[in-house]
């Protein structure tokens, strides 16, 4: 046993704060995980008929304590327009994560109370996760020390 | 400040050089919006949310964020500032609190100190090499990071592992449980201020981690499970020790349960502070002994059995109320269950193989090196390049000692993979801060952080 979970499905972007919302009160009651995946060196990734890649996805797993099921969301966002509705009315958990994403890979959150980063410093620039982030290339940025003695 | 000459022109020549710091020190330090504002810059939104008001949706009542009071007198609240660098705030863990008197009203967990970009390592190292990265996150549980990750990969080969492998693994994840728990209760004895707990507490510790020093070679960071099994058979002696261990900690248990919870300073530190319902943590996606503790018995080694956990017994602990005394009692009796797991694994332990063979994942034996060619290169070229693992994405859940441990990976068809994402239950959990400290004392915050059981490598990654 490898405590995987495989109930896939994919949602269209703009359906999918309407279809977390059905799960919601069909009993899926946790929001277990949600991140984000950047795909621009793999667009050509299986996915089920008639959903168009897109160069981000948003993955979000959700839990029913009730009927101990699980699920897995993924829905397609476009680079044009990196944004998703927020769940955070739904599952307040989900906060840190789609900060988290933001960080990390640059997904806007439409409706979270606090869209900020949150694993690094306010004036960073760019989104880590991201595959054309090039790591190595620029220096570390870290603040400049400004000695006074 | 004196009016004669001398002093003056000192204290001149000190205001100019404060009037040239000052700017540079807030430059350096400020953090800007990711800090806690002053009630009247904040949106009504999220002062909304810092009250734990969004946490009645789940019963159906929204609250409307202009009904929030932002009138609150500016000069009868202040914000003050936990840690970074705060002995009680378990590493680098930084909470800005609003207090109005001593009364906590809004909190807000600052956290990335510590951030390392793990995940982004991830997808410069092989699978084989994977196991070294995550441990490293949850240091206190490494092994359950370890497994997790293996499982993953494990689940996107499709890979069978031997049953003596299954089994050495929940053994040293038992032990791991026990290890965090009892590091729990030394650090969360030195919090409210029993010294001799932490004392007690790193002494058992020291047991289990000396037992893990024999079999991995390490007290952390083993690197120990690994994708296809684990790295090495349990050394000759494994039983001994595992006794000693079974028969050392219930005895000591119940050393704790005198030393704490029959103790009424502890108990008043701890009785009805910081209660959270099952609803509220549900919906702030709280995992481990911080849901359990509110009374549902949801513990994925039950729930979704991975491993064998589906063979042993073992009881669920759960508690009443949800506060902070609940959370103390449930990873107390967790790690007498652990206990009762580790002596049903010590019977049950088959004979057979540690790791599983496949050429595909398992380099080739050390002896077999010497002798052939054909090993010499199958083992470069396990190491350097790494097996291919076929293209898909799994979700990989177990029971950490501090609630739900994922893995969410992606692989492209290569030996690295393409995304590798943890979800780790201190970087959730923290959520949970906010509704329990509000309406508080500053003084129980102690008490409150250290129920949460944060580890900060997990929550900065």
């Amino acid at each position: 046993m490898t405590g995987s979970t495989n109930d896939v499905i994919s949602v269209d972007r703009s359906s999918y704060l309407q279809v977390v919302s059905d799960l919601k009160d069909a009993g899926y009651n946790m929001c277990s995980d949600l991140c984000g995946v950047d795909y621009l060196e793999h667009m050509g990734r299986p996915l089920p008929e008639g959903v168009a890649p897109e160069r981000f996805e948003i993955v979000v797993n959700l839990t029913s304590t009730i009927n101990r099921i699980w699920l897995r969301i993924r829905v397609q966002i476009p680079e044009s327009d990196p944004e998703l509705d927020s769940l955070f009315n739904l599952y307040p958990g989900s906060e840190a994560m789609e900060r988290e994403v933001y960080d990390l890979i640059g997904i806007r959150f439409v409706g979270h109370p606090d869209m900020t980063r949150i694993l690094l410093p306010q004036d960073w620039e760019g989104h880590p996760l991201r595959k054309d982030y090039s790591i190595g290339r620029i220096p570390v940025q870290f603040k400049e020390v400004r000695r006074t003695r | 400040m004196t009016d004669t000459t001398d002093s003056g022109s000192h204290n001149r020549f000190e205001d100019e050089l404060y009037e040239e710091m000052e700017p540079t020190l807030i430059a350096e330090t400020s953090e800007g919006a990711q800090e806690m504002l002053a009630r009247e810059d904040t949106r009504p939104a999220e002062l909304a949310k810092e009250y734990g008001s969004t946490l009645r949706l789940p019963e159906g009542i929204e609250l409307d964020p202009s009904d929030v009071n932002i009138e609150t007198a500016e000069d009868q609240t202040m914000i003050i500032n936990m840690g970074p660098q705060h002995p009680s705030t378990h590493g680098v863990l930084r909470i800005m609190m609003e207090l109005e008197g001593e009364t906590v009203l809004r909190t807000k967990p600052v956290v990335g100190y510590l951030h390392t970009g793990m995940e982004k390592t991830a997808e410069g190292l092989t699978f084989l090499q994977g196991p070294t990265n995550v441990t490293r996150m949850d240091y206190l549980a490494p092994l359950h990071n370890e497994l997790v990750f293996s499982l993953a990969t494990e689940a996107l080969l499709g890979l069978e592992i031997p049953e003596r492998a299954t089994w050495i693994r929940m053994l040293m994840v038992e032990l791991n449980r026990m290890s965090s728990h009892i590091m729990w209760m030394a650090t969360n004895g030195m919090d409210l201020g029993s010294t001799s707990m932490m004392i007690y507490g790193f002494r058992e510790r020291e047991l289990i981690l000396s037992f893990f020093e024999k079999v991995t070679g390490l007290r952390m960071n083993h690197n120990y499970i690994r994708p296809g099994g684990v790295a090495a058979d349990l050394p000759d002696g494994w039983e001994d020790d595992i006794s000693v261990i079974c028969d050392t900690i219930p005895p000591r248990l119940a050393e704790y349960n005198q030393l704490l919870t029959g103790q009424p300073i502890f108990r008043r530190r701890v009785d009805g502070v910081g209660v959270m319902t099952t609803d509220q943590a549900l919906a702030l996606s709280a995992t481990g002994p911080i849901l359990r503790a509110t009374g549902l018995p949801w513990d994925l080694r039950k729930d979704k059995p991975y491993l064998y956990y589906d063979q042993v017994e073992f009881d669920v602990v759960v508690g009443s109320v949800g506060d902070t005394f609940d959370r103390y009692a449930v990873r107390l009796n967790e790690i007498f269950e652990s206990t009762r797991i580790v002596g049903q694994i010590l019977e049950k332990m088959p004979k057979g193989d540690y790791k599983v063979q496949s050429r595909k994942v398992t380099p080739p034996p050390r002896k077999r090196i010497d002798e052939s060619m054909e090993a010499l290169i199958h083992h470069f070229k396990i190491y350097t390049e790494g097996y291919k693992v076929p293209e898909g994405e799994v979700y990989v859940s177990v029971e950490s000692p501090r609630g739900e441990l994922g893995c969410y990976m992606v692989s492209d068809g290569s030996a690295r993979p393409y995304r590798m994402h943890i979800r780790g239950p201190s970087f959730v959990n923290l959520q949970s801060l906010p509704p329990l400290l509000h309406g508080g004392f500053i003084a129980d915050a102690i008490a409150i952080i250290s129920s949460v059981d944060p580890v900060m490598g997990e929550v900065d990654r």
